[in-house]
């Protein structure tokens, strides 16, 4: 989305990106961006809270209108949880999964290249 | 209220967390992020009260008799879609936090209704008929010549003057 963000304000359509992923998006580097530290999934805020929904729109407008210089950030004062305990679940790597992971990622490898082979075959 | 302090940063980088997962699954050749110094920046032309919004969305459409096997059959393309035309936008291949929440709250991770009300209440000019869906690629090409340059001649024929991004 950073490198659509980033054609459109080259063509003189300025853009602001609402996100959760902020080292993504700030590395791509885009104009504007309301930063939502939420788990990814709902950078405009949480499911069937309309007034965290519309104060998340409402920074977003208001990030569009008083940005003066590109690579502003600004973070959305939402919390997800009192927990923080998503953080590390998210893609979580340690000596208890490993195997797990490893495991998986060969069966991965071994199924596409099962469908590849037969397609080949067809 | 009691003081908080950390010891760590609390913002995840998604660019380790992916890289050390796929490690983790066997595949030896990291992703590539973009990444740039500079970035392009246009001033608003006019009053955001008589500006057109346009939304964009990283989620899309799948074909109804569409079988998912390996990554490379998923037909990311770019869409533009009537506002009210919301059934059977798909995110279930993208990347995100499956685990932690859900979006059968459009409002979640589309911000229509909220730009409508927007509309209505004069903060904006307008919302665009339509909304755009720019799905993410793995070829960062495929995005800079093809899929962007589609959703802005989208917009341009739906008068779209600002646009919210909003990827998953």
């Amino acid at each position: 989305m950073g490198l659509g963000a980033r054609h459109l304000e080259a063509n003189g359509i300025p853009t602001v990106v609402i996100g959760s992923a902020r080292d993504i998006v700030e590395e791509c580097g885009v104009a504007r961006f309301v930063f939502v530290d939420f788990p990814l999934g709902n950078p405009c805020g949480k499911p069937g809270d309309l007034a965290m929904q519309n104060r998340i729109a409402t920074l977003a407008l208001d990030v569009l209108e008083g940005a003066i210089a590109p690579r502003t950030t600004v973070q959305a004062p939402e919390v997800w949880a009192d927990d923080d305990g998503w953080r590390d679940r998210f893609m979580h790597v340690g000596d208890d999964n490993r195997q797990e992971l490893a495991a998986a990622g060969a069966e991965r490898r071994r199924h596409q290249d099962e469908v590849r082979s037969r397609r080949a075959e067809q | 209220m009691t003081e908080r302090r950390r010891t760590h940063r609390s913002h995840l980088s998604y660019i380790d967390k992916s890289r050390e997962y796929y490690s983790a699954s066997g595949y030896e050749q990291p992703y590539g992020w973009a990444t740039h110094d500079d970035a392009p920046f246009a001033a608003l032309a006019k009053p955001l009260s008589e500006c057109r919004v346009g939304l964009v969305t990283t989620s899309y459409f799948l074909p109804s008799d569409f079988v998912y096997e390996v990554p490379s059959d998923l037909p990311r393309v770019p869409d533009a879609r009537p506002v009210d035309e919301v059934e059977g936008l798909d995110n279930q291949y993208l990347f995100w936090a499956k685990d932690e929440t859900h979006t059968d709250d459009l409002g979640s991770f589309l911000p229509i209704t909220q730009m409508q009300a927007m509309a209505d209440q004069g903060r904006i000019g307008s919302l665009s008929p339509r909304y755009y869906c720019l799905p993410t690629q793995y070829s960062h090409r495929l995005t800079e010549r093809r899929d962007a340059p589609q959703i802005f001649q989208w917009m341009v024929e739906d008068e779209v003057d600002v646009a919210v991004m909003v990827p998953l």
